[in-house]
C-alpha cells in the first residue's frame, strides 16, 4: 500500500515522534522517589555526553545517569521490541490476540535464560540472551506445531500459546527450584515478573541495537505485511516469499522478545494491547503502523516504570505488574470487540 | 502469454487430489473448470497459480517452468482471487486494491503517481469508484467480490485465475461479476459451479472428476446429458439454441420416478 499521507505529514511525524520519546526519557529520569528537576537531567547528560562540565551534585548525576536514565532507555528499548512483536505476530498470523507472551514465545525465552543461567547449559559458550533466543524459537516452533496439529482458525494458536505456557513456566520453576540456590531463586522469581531494577548501561547497549535491528528489519517488510491482510494465500498471489518472510519476522521477533526477556524478565501484555491502540490511532498500513507501534509501546513502558517506582512509596512494584494491571482489561476489551465483529 | 499444466499430480499425505492432469491454456480464451465438490478444482486452481507446488510434472508460464520464476515475476504476469478471502483488518476498499500493486513495489521502491492512476482506473473498471472509501467490513459480499477481482486487475496481469468468484452471490451479481471479468479482455481459468454460467461465458470448458480431467472443450461438445449424469449424477437436458449457446435445464429427481442418482 501506499505510504500515508496524513494530516500530520510524513516528515513532520519523524521530528515529533522524537520530541516525544525524548521527552518521555526526561521525564523517567526526573521522576522518583527524589524528584530531580529538569535542568538537572539536561545537564547531567549534556555533561556525559558532551562533557559540558556543568557543576551538579554528584549524587543527583549519577541518579539520573547510572539509574534512571539507563532504565528509561532499556523501558523504551523493551515496549518498542515488544509492540513491533506483537504486530508482526498478529499480522502474519491474522490473529489479534496473538503477541509474544500470550502464544509462549516469552516463557520460552525464560526458560531458555534459566537454563543458561542456573544449569550452565551451553558451558559458558552461551550468553543468556542467547539461552533466551533458543527458548523463544523452541517455545515457536512447539506451539505452531501444536496449532498445526490442532487445525486452523484463531482459537488453536491462542490455545497452543496457552499450553505452551504453563509447559515452559513449569519447566522454569522446575529448574529454579532444583538447582539454585535460595538467594538465587529470590532474585529470578522477582526477574521472571518483569523488572527494571538492575538494568544499567551494559543491559542498553544490548537492548538499543536488538530493538533498532527489529525495527529495521520490520520495517523492511512492511508492504510484505500488507499483504497478508487476505491471508498467507493471497500475500503470495501478490508476490510475497512467504515462507522467507515467516522466517525473516518470526525470527526476528523471536530476538527481540529473547533479548528484551533476558534482560527484564517476561512481561505481558505491551505486545498484545499497544499494537492495537497503534492501529486505531494511524491505521493499518504497516510502513506507519510499525514506528507507531514501537514508539506508543516505548512511551508507554517508560510511564509504567515511572509508575512502577513511585505508586508505592518506598517500594518497587514489578513493571510486569503495571502492564498487566493496564493490559489485562484492555484485553478484555479487544476480546469484546472481536464477539461483536462477529 | 500461455499457461500449460504438463501431467500434473498433487496430493495431501497418501491421498491423490489432482491426478497428472495435461491442459492449456490459450491466450485470450475464458477456460471454465467445473466438477462436483471434491473433484480438485480448488488444487488446481492453486496449482496453476504457482502458490502450490506439483508433486509431479510441472506447471509452465509462457515457456518456463513457474517455481522456477521469482514470486514477484509470476504475479506481474498472472493473477489469482483464491475462495472468500476476509479480512478482519479495518481497511478501506481503495486499500484492498492497493495491495495489487505489491508486486511492483519494493522496500525502497515507493508508491509513485502511477500506482495512483492504475488504482483509480481499476476502481471505476470493478465499479467501485464511488465506495472506494468505504471500510471493508460494511461492504456487501458482491462488493467485496468486485474488489477483490479489481485488487487482481491492479496487478495488471496477462492471467487472470479465479476459484469460484460468485460463490455466496445473488444471481444478479453472479452474471454481473462473470460479464466483468469477460469484459477485461484477459485470459481467464475460472472455477465455476454453475453450468448455465459455464455455458454462458466460457470458450471452452474442462471438467473435472475425481482428480482427473474427464472432458474439454467448447460448452456444447462437453455439457452433455450423458457427461452430466456421469459426473454430477444428476438428470438433465441440454438443449443447443440457434446461436450456438447450450442451456442446462436440471430434472427434479424426485418426479423421475425415484431414480436415486448419488451426488459426487
Amino acid at each position: 500500500m501506499r505510504p500515508a499521507v496524513s494530516s500530520i505529514g510524513r516528515t513532520g511525524a519523524i521530528p515529533l515522534a522524537l520530541v516525544v520519546l525524548v521527552a518521555a526519557l526526561w521525564l523517567g529520569a526526573a521522576i522518583g522517589e527524589t524528584s530531580i528537576p529538569f535542568g538537572v537531567v539536561a545537564k547531567t547528560v549534556a555533561n556525559r555526553l558532551w562533557s559540558a562540565g556543568y557543576a551538579l551534585e554528584p549524587i543527583d548525576e549519577g541518579i539520573v545517569w547510572s539509574y534512571r536514565l539507563s532504565r528509561a532507555v532499556v523501558a523504551a528499548c523493551c515496549g518498542a521490541a515488544l509492540a513491533l512483536s506483537g504486530v508482526v505476530l498478529q499480522s502474519l498470523l491474522r490473529n489479534p490476540l496473538a503477541d509474544p507472551y500470550i502464544l509462549g514465545i516469552s516463557a520460552g525465552a525464560s526458560t531458555g535464560a534459566v537454563s543458561v543461567a542456573i544449569l550452565g547449559l551451553g558451558g559458558g559458550m552461551m550468553t543468556l540472551p542467547m539461552g533466551a533466543f533458543l527458548g523463544a524459537l523452541i517455545a515457536f516452533a512447539l506451539v505452531s506445531l501444536l496449532a498445526l496439529k490442532a487445525g486452523k482458525g484463531t482459537a488453536a494458536i491462542i490455545l497452543a500459546g496457552v499450553a505452551a505456557s504453563q509447559l515452559f513456566n513449569a519447566l522454569t520453576s522446575f529448574i529454579v527450584t532444583k538447582a539454585a540456590t535460595a538467594e538465587q531463586a529470590r532474585g529470578i522469581m522477582f526477574w521472571l515478573l518483569g523488572n527494571l531494577s538492575g538494568v544499567r548501561w551494559p543491559d542498553a547497549w544490548l537492548a538499543i541495537p536488538a530493538a533498532l535491528t527489529g525495527l529495521l528489519v520490520c520495517l523492511w517488510h512492511a508492504r510484505s505485511l500488507d499483504a497478508f491482510t487476505f491471508g498467507a494465500e493471497s500475500a503470495a498471489s501478490l508476490g510475497i516469499s512467504v515462507r522467507r518472510t515467516y522466517v525473516a519476522l518470526v525470527g526476528v521477533s523471536a530476538m527481540m522478545t529473547a533479548v528484551m526477556v533476558s534482560i527484564v524478565g517476561s512481561i505481558g501484555f505491551v505486545g498484545l494491547v499497544i499494537p492495537h491502540a497503534a492501529r486505531m490511532l494511524v491505521g493499518v498500513r504497516h510502513s506507519v503502523l510499525l514506528p507507531a507501534a514501537a514508539l506508543i509501546g516505548a512511551v508507554f513502558m517508560i510511564l509504567a516504570d515511572i509508575l512502577s517506582r513511585v505508586l508505592i512509596p518506598g517500594q518497587v512494584l514489578p513493571i510486569g505488574v503495571i502492564t498487566a494491571l493496564v493490559g489485562a482489561p484492555a484485553f478484555a476489551f479487544v476480546l469484546g470487540q472481536r464477539r461483536g465483529r462477529g | 502469454m500461455t499457461l500449460t499444466a504438463k501431467d500434473v499430480s498433487w496430493g495431501v499425505g497418501e491421498a491423490a487430489i489432482v491426478k497428472s492432469i495435461s491442459l492449456e491454456v490459450r491466450e485470450g480464451e475464458f477456460l471454465g473448470l467445473i466438477g462436483p465438490n471434491g473433484s480438485g478444482k480448488t488444487s488446481l486452481m492453486a496449482l496453476l497459480s504457482g502458490i502450490r507446488r506439483p508433486r509431479s510434472g510441472e506447471v509452465i508460464l509462457d515457456g518456463v517452468p513457474i517455481g522456477r520464476l521469482g514470486r514477484r515475476e509470476v504475479a506481474r504476469h498472472l493473477a489469482f482471487v483464491e475462495q472468500q478471502a476476509e479480512t478482519a483488518e479495518r481497511i478501506t476498499a481503495r486499500q484492498a486494491v492497493e495491495l495489487g500493486r505489491t508486486p511492483y513495489l519494493g522496500p525502497l521502491s515507493p508508491w509513485s503517481a502511477n500506482d495512483d492512476a492504475v488504482v483509480e482506473a481499476t476502481l471505476a473498471n470493478v465499479d467501485m469508484a464511488h465506495l472506494a472509501d468505504r471500510l471493508w467490513h460494511t461492504l456487501s459480499g458482491g462488493e467485496r467480490q468486485r474488489l477483490h477481482i479489481g485488487r487482481a486487475l491492479a496487478q495488471q496481469p496477462k492471467i487472470l485465475l479465479l476459484d469460484e468468484p460468485t460463490n455466496h452471490l445473488d444471481i444478479g451479481h453472479q452474471i454481473g461479476l462473470l460479464d466483468l471479468v469477460g469484459r477485461q479482455g484477459l485470459t481467464v481459468v475460472a472455477a465455476l459451479h454453475d453450468l448455465n454460467h459455464a455455458a454462458m461465458f466460457c470458450d471452452r470448458i474442462a471438467v473435472m472428476q475425481g482428480g482427473r480431467l474427464a472432458a474439454l472443450g467448447t460448452p456444447s461438445e462437453v455439457l452433455t446429458a450423458k457427461r452430466i449424469r456421469e459426473v454430477f449424477g444428476i438428470e438433465a437436458e441440454v438443449e443447443i439454441d440457434i446461436q450456438g449457446s447450450c442451456h442446462v435445464r436440471f430434472q427434479a429427481q424426485g418426479r423421475k420416478g425415484g431414480q436415486s442418482a448419488s451426488m459426487g
